[in-house]
Order: C-alpha cells, then sequence, then structure tokens
C-alpha cells in the first residue's frame, strides 16, 4: 500500500494556531517560533484523555438521565420531569415534533458520541486502518453535532428564568440537569482531546 | 503515551525517558476526571439507598383524586411520601397504591398505621379538606404504636375522627339502634362539644348496637363511673303545665344528632371511669338521668272490655308512679263465654318504688327469684287491681293503673304462675257507663204522662184567667192611666218656672223675710229697753242707725 507520506515522515510539524512549519522535534516543551504556542506533532496523550472524559462523561449520564432536571408548579400540581419523562409527557400533550427534537438532542446524540467516540478510540489504540475515511468523517460528525446537546440545558435555563408567577406557575431547574450539562461539556471536551490525525498514524503498520 | 511513541519515527532526536515519564504523569492525572466521576456517582447512589423508605401498599376502593408520581402522603401536613404507581387489584374490586414513603417515614410502615385520602367533603356535621379542591387530594396517614413491620394496609373510606396519640379517653355505648348518629356526631357535656362517635357496629348477636366514643382531654375527665348518655338528636319538644318547652343541644344536633351525657342528680360515684368503660345509651335525657331501673319483671293482665286507646309503650302507673310500660296488647278468646278477652303484657321496673320496693323486700324475704310474685301476692291480697284509666281526654289514650280497690273482690292468686297475672277491675270509662245506665233507669221512671197531663189541665185554666183579665181588667187599667197621666199634666204645669203658685210662693217668702227682719229689730229693742213691755216706748230719740222702715215694722208688729 503506497499511502502519501505523513508531516512527522518528512521531519516536519505544524503549529496548530499559526500553521507555521517547523522541524519536527519530540520535545514537549517546544514552542512555536512566530507565535509562542507549544508544538506537538500529535496531541499530548490525547487517547488516555478523550478515553478518561469519554468515560466521565458516561458515568455522569446515569445520574443525568436517572434525577429530574425540571419542576413544573402550578397552582394545583407539582411535577418533577427527568428528561424521558419529559419528553413522553411532550408527545402525549401532543407535540411529537418537540418530543422528537428533544429525543434527538438529550438522548440520540450523546449516545451516539459515545458509540462514535469509543469506536473511534478502540480503532486508534488497535491500530487498525480499516475505513479511516469514514472514521475521520465520524469524528468531524461528533464535533459537528456535540454543541445541540445542549439544547435540554438551554431549555431548562430559559423556562426557569421566563416561568416565574408566583403560586400561579413556576419551573424549577431540578440536579439532574448539572449532570446532563456536565455529560455534555465532557464529551466535547473527550471530542477535542481526541487527535484525528492518530486515525492515519498506523496504515503503515498494517 | 503510546501513541506518542508510535509517532516518533525520527531518529535524530533523543530525549525517549523523560517524555515516557511525563507522560505516566499526565496520564495518572486525566483520570482523576473518571475517577471524581464515578466517586460522585457512587455517592449519589449511596445517598439515594440511603434516603429510600420502605415501599408500602395501600388499598382503596376508589382512585378518585390519586395521581400517580404525583399525590403525596403527608402526616400532619408533613409530606412523608409519594404515591408511585397505582393499580386496579385483579378481582376490580379496589385498587392498590404503591407510595415510597420516606426514610424517616419508617415508624408508618408499621401495622397499626392508618391511611385514608384526604378530599373535601361536606357533611352535616361540618367541612373538611377544603384546601385540596386547589391543590389536590393527599393521603393522609396516622401512625399507631406497633413496632411490628407491616408494607400492606387497607385505606379508610373516610378520615378516622381521633388520631392516634391524641389526649382523651374512649367509651363505648351500648344502644338498641343507631338513630340518627353517625361516625363524627358529637358528644357534649353541658351543651359544649367534648368529643365525638369514632365508630359503631352491631353486636354479634345483632340485637343492639355498640357504639364508641371519644371525649378528647382533659374534658375526659368529667365522664365519671355513674354518667348517663343519652341521645341528644332532634328536638325535644314537650307540654306541661308551665307550657310548651323545646329542648335541643345545638342546631347541628337537629340535623346530624349526637349524644349528650352528664352525671345523674344526686348521691352518685365520681370515680373518673376507665378507658372503654361500657355505658348504655339511653334515648332521652329524663331516662337518663332516671335512677337505674334494676330488671325488669313481665306481667300479664286480663281485661273483659276493649281497650281502645291502649297503645304499646303505654305507661303503667303504681299510685300515680310510672313503674313500667306496656310492652303487648293482645286479644283472646274464651269460648265458655264466648267473649274476646284483651291480654295486656307489661313490663315493670320494681326498682322504681324505691324505698317502697327495699322495705316490701324486707318485710316479704326470701331469695330474689321469687321476690317479686311474692310481693305482688300481698299486694292483691290486699285490693291491688289493674285498671285501664284514661290519661288524656282529648285522644283517648289509656293506661295502665295498679291501685287499691278496697271493695274489689277476692281473687285466687298464683304467685308461681309465669308470667305474674294481675287481676284487673274494669276501667273509668265502665264506671262512667254503668252510672249513667243507672240515671237513666232512674229518669224512666219518672212518670212523664200523668206530669203531661196536668199541666194540660192546670194550662187550660190559666187560659180562661188570661181570657178574663184580658175582657174586663185591660179597659180599666188603661182609663186609670190616662187619669194618672192627667193629673202627672197638672202637677207639671203647677210646678213649672212661670206658673202663678211659683210666684205665690216667692212673694209669700219675700214677705216671711221681712217679717222675719222686723222681728229681730224688734227683740233688740226689747233687748235695750226691756222696761218697753210695761211702760210702752220711751220718748228717747229713735237710734241713728234705724231706718224708718224698721220703725213701721215695729209698729206694725203690737
Amino acid at each position: 500500500m503506497s499511502t502519501p507520506p505523513r508531516a512527522i515522515d518528512l521531519g516536519m510539524m505544524a503549529c496548530h494556531v499559526c500553521r507555521q512549519v517547523t522541524a519536527y522535534t519530540e520535545d514537549r516543551h517546544a514552542h512555536c517560533p512566530r507565535c509562542g504556542n507549544t508544538l506537538h506533532a500529535r496531541k499530548h496523550a490525547s487517547v488516555s484523555r478523550a478515553w478518561a472524559l469519554l468515560v466521565a462523561a458516561a458515568i455522569f449520564y446515569i445520574p443525568a438521565n436517572v434525577f429530574p432536571i425540571m419542576r413544573t408548579q402550578s397552582i394545583s400540581s407539582k411535577d418533577d420531569n427527568t428528561i424521558l419523562s419529559g419528553i413522553m409527557e411532550l408527545w402525549r400533550a401532543g407535540s411529537p415534533g418537540l418530543a422528537v427534537i428533544v429525543f434527538t438532542a438529550s438522548i440520540i446524540v450523546p449516545v451516539l458520541k459515545f458509540l462514535i467516540m469509543g469506536f473511534l478510540l478502540v480503532t486508534v489504540q488497535r491500530s487498525s486502518g480499516m475505513v479511516a475515511r469514514q472514521r475521520a468523517r465520524l469524528y468531524r460528525f461528533v464535533e459537528l453535532v456535540g454543541y445541540w446537546s445542549m439544547l435540554d440545558v438551554f431549555v431548562v435555563a430559559i423556562l426557569s428564568a421566563l416561568v416565574h408567577f408566583k403560586i400561579l406557575s413556576r419551573v424549577e431547574p431540578l440536579p439532574g440537569v448539572v449532570y446532563f450539562g456536565i455529560v455534555v461539556v465532557l464529551t466535547m471536551l473527550s471530542a477535542m482531546s481526541f487527535d484525528p490525525r492518530l486515525i492515519w498514524d498506523n496504515r503503515k503498520s498494517q | 503515551m503510546s501513541d506518542t511513541n508510535v509517532g516518533s519515527t525520527p531518529p535524530d532526536d533523543d530525549l525517549p525517558q523523560p517524555v515516557v515519564r511525563k507522560s505516566k504523569l499526565g496520564f495518572s492525572l486525566i483520570w482523576v476526571v473518571p475517577i471524581v466521576a464515578a466517586l460522585v456517582g457512587i455517592s449519589l447512589l449511596v445517598s439515594h439507598f440511603m434516603s429510600a423508605g420502605p415501599q408500602i401498599t395501600v388499598s382503596f376502593l376508589t382512585a378518585e383524586g390519586i395521581e400517580a408520581g404525583k399525590t403525596q402522603v403527608k402526616y400532619k401536613n408533613v409530606v412523608i411520601g409519594k404515591v408511585t404507581t397505582m393499580r386496579l387489584s385483579r378481582d376490580r374490586t379496589h385498587i392498590s397504591v404503591m407510595i415510597d414513603l420516606d426514610k424517616d417515614a419508617r415508624a408508618f410502615a408499621t401495622k397499626g398505621t392508618r391511611y385514608w385520602v384526604v378530599r373535601p367533603r361536606i357533611g352535616a356535621s361540618g367541612v373538611s379538606g377544603i384546601d385540596t379542591l386547589l391543590s389536590g387530594a393527599f393521603i393522609g396517614a396516622d401512625a399507631g404504636d406497633s413496632d411490628q413491620e407491616q408494607n400492606d394496609f387497607t385505606g379508610l373510606e373516610t378520615p378516622p375522627a381521633v388520631t392516634h396519640g391524641a389526649p382523651g379517653r374512649r367509651f363505648v355505648l351500648h344502644a338498641g339502634d343507631l338513630g340518627s348518629l353517625d361516625i363524627g356526631s358529637p358528644v357534649y357535656y353541658r351543651r359544649i362539644q367534648v368529643g365525638r362517635i369514632v365508630s359503631y357496629e352491631l353486636d354479634k348477636d345483632g340485637k343492639g348496637v355498640s357504639l364508641q366514643l371519644f371525649i378528647d382531654g382533659p374534658n375526659d375527665r368529667f365522664v365519671s363511673k355513674d354518667s348517663r348518655f343519652w341521645n341528644a338528636s332532634g328536638v325535644d319538644v314537650s307540654l306541661g303545665a308551665d307550657g310548651l318547652k323545646m329542648n335541643t343541644q345545638s342546631l347541628a344536633t337537629v340535623i346530624a344528632g349526637g349524644v349528650a351525657f352528664q352525671d345523674p342528680p344526686g348521691p352518685h360515684e365520681t370515680e373518673v371511669a376507665p378507658e372503654m368503660s361500657e355505658y348504655t345509651l339511653f334515648n332521652d335525657q329524663a331516662t337518663a338521668l332516671a335512677p337505674p331501673d334494676g330488671k325488669p319483671r313481665y306481667i300479664r293482665m286480663r281485661f273483659e272490655h276493649s281497650l281502645r286507646g291502649l297503645a304499646v309503650d303505654a305507661p303503667v302507673e303504681f299510685l300515680g308512679v310510672k313503674v313500667g310500660r306496656v310492652v303487648s296488647v293482645n286479644l283472646d278468646y274464651d269460648p265458655e263465654t264466648h267473649s274476646f278477652p284483651v291480654v295486656v303484657g307489661a313490663l315493670v321496673y320494681p326498682q322504681r318504688l324505691g324505698q317502697a320496693q327495699e322495705k316490701l323486700a324486707k318485710a316479704v324475704g326470701g331469695d330474689d327469684d321469687t321476690l317479686f310474685p311474692r310481693i305482688m301476692a300481698g299486694l292483691v291480697a290486699h285490693g291491688l287491681r289493674a285498671q285501664a284509666r284514661s290519661g288524656n281526654l282529648l285522644t283517648g289514650q289509656l293506661y295502665i293503673a295498679l291501685d287499691f280497690d278496697p271493695k274489689a273482690k277476692k281473687v285466687s292468686f298464683d304467685p308461681n304462675a309465669k308470667p305474674v297475672e294481675i287481676p284487673t277491675t274494669p276501667g273509668d270509662f265502665d264506671h262512667l257507663q254503668e252510672q249513667i245506665s243507672s240515671i237513666v233507669d232512674k229518669v224512666e221512671k219518672i212518670p212523664f204522662d200523668s206530669i203531661g197531663r196536668n199541666l194540660d189541665g192546670s194550662l187550660k185554666e190559666l187560659h180562661g184567667t188570661l181570657k178574663q183579665v184580658n175582657g174586663d181588667l185591660l179597659p180599666e187599667a188603661k182609663k186609670t192611666l190616662q187619669g194618672v197621666n192627667r193629673t202627672v199634666g197638672t202637677a207639671n204645669d203647677a210646678l213649672s218656672e212661670n206658673s202663678p203658685l211659683q210666684q205665690n210662693i216667692a212673694n209669700t217668702l219675700e214677705e216671711l223675710q221681712r217679717t222675719v227682719r222686723s222681728v229681730r229689730a224688734f227683740t233688740d229693742y226689747l233687748g235695750r229697753h226691756p222696761e218697753a213691755l210695761l211702760r210702752g216706748r220711751g220718748a228717747d230719740a229713735p237710734p241713728k242707725i234705724a231706718t224708718p222702715s224698721t220703725k213701721q215694722g215695729k209698729e206694725e208688729q203690737p
């Protein structure tokens, strides 16, 4: 298999900020001669960081789903809703469209991120060169879609700020939404600390 | 670390060792994040399990107002749990409600705890649970004092009247029927509500009702061993010698019923009654406060005449004292005389006779069982008879009077007979009938025929006399009357103001006056000159005052 040479192969590396090409060095304390940013051929401890953050996110995903995220209080009732029960309520209340959106943003996207990131990390660790292109595309997808999982958090934040009519009706955030926010942040960090160039690194060894 | 090692292909640079060491440090640091996450997760799990209380199941007849996941369980208005799920029982007769209790509400998963649904209720005795109109129903709880764990409960359909641990005591009342009482009916002491009825049930033999009532502390101390309870429901209207009286405990009892209690008047036991003491529920205050009746005795009376107006519950009186009541009035047939005697059964309470009964018992002696028939035997020998008397002339109602009749004929009395049979005498009305018939007999004996004939002759004579009077006497009388009329007219004329008689009289009187005056002058003169009687009038000058008229009068007089 003939593959195009990598920057490392040519004894070069680039600054991430100003794109200055410099000579390759292993030294982790090397700095860009032009802008002063740290230089590294690959992100430092990329796989282990991504794994750690992903695992932490997965752990927090459990309380995020178990605990109620929002309390809706009206004159005659008090409702505590978890993510899933909120979606079911939306569906039952006659807004299936909204339910689908919330379901996508709060359930499908985080789960997809766990699966894709896990898959990427496992394949990188196994030095598998399989479907490298598709994996790169998956990575881009994860990065793109990651921000949208914050939808739920925003909904709760906006509602609890807006709906404040004393005893008539009130929306209060509950601890679940904090865990969910942590999950989203951690998955984003995990995706960021993953270096997609690693996907291509092992093609040679194959 | 591995990835950087893999990527380090260029041979020219060294420093592999420090890279490895530093990367080891970095490795351990980044894994702190998932470890922290795990710790947080574990702590959440632990706190969840620590805070989880017991799970219980309560069955209700209806799920009205209960919502899974929302309805709360409250004790003294503090939330102690929440309904998680709700399902219909397999036989569809009730519903089961699963409740997650809080950790510190463990005491509510014990035997004796009661659960009920608090809904707005409007009853005759008040309104409750208004707040649940807005907030929705909740499940009320009341803990028992048992430590025994229990997870399945049967919910009450109505809130319990007494919460656990409330100060006060329970008592038991026995009544013939429930009347208008209900759970929650008030109990009054001197017209102040001091408690309420908490439960009732039929006696095991079905012959009465047992009510349980709860008297709130500290008023429960007023229930003494001798207290009397009576049904205060409704209005007590009595028409007595002092007018119409209406008596009721409170307006609420008129509709909803209630129970009142009080100590009987006179000497009685004042010791505070222990919990669950049993009492009889009387029908009204008068019977409740009356001295105890003791054991009733059944007596039977046989009347030979109609007893129209004698009803069951009519009083039986002994010398005017009410000692019992009629319990049955039945017809009998006597084939020998072809008559229909009336058999009246009555219950009498010998203890109502008070001292008399005690003294009689002492006089007769013997054992208690046969005491009553023997006392009665003695009384019957002395002329005790039963009599149906009219108690009310307007309505014609009868009562049975036990009275001594000295003229009564001797009858045989069997003290061993059961029931005791009291001989009777005819009642008031029968006497009256006899008397009336004897009067009628006497009236019949009067010779109305001859009286009539005599009267007829007398009347004829009278007729003749009257004719005579008409023919002779009346014209004469008429003439006399005319004469009288005329005389009266003359007298009238003579006496009228301008008549000559009147004027004459006036003149005469005037003349008389003058005469009297001259007599006075004469006597005056004589007084001064008594010698004038002998010598005649002196020659001295006449007095200055004297008027010529008086001189003239004096001259005329002699």
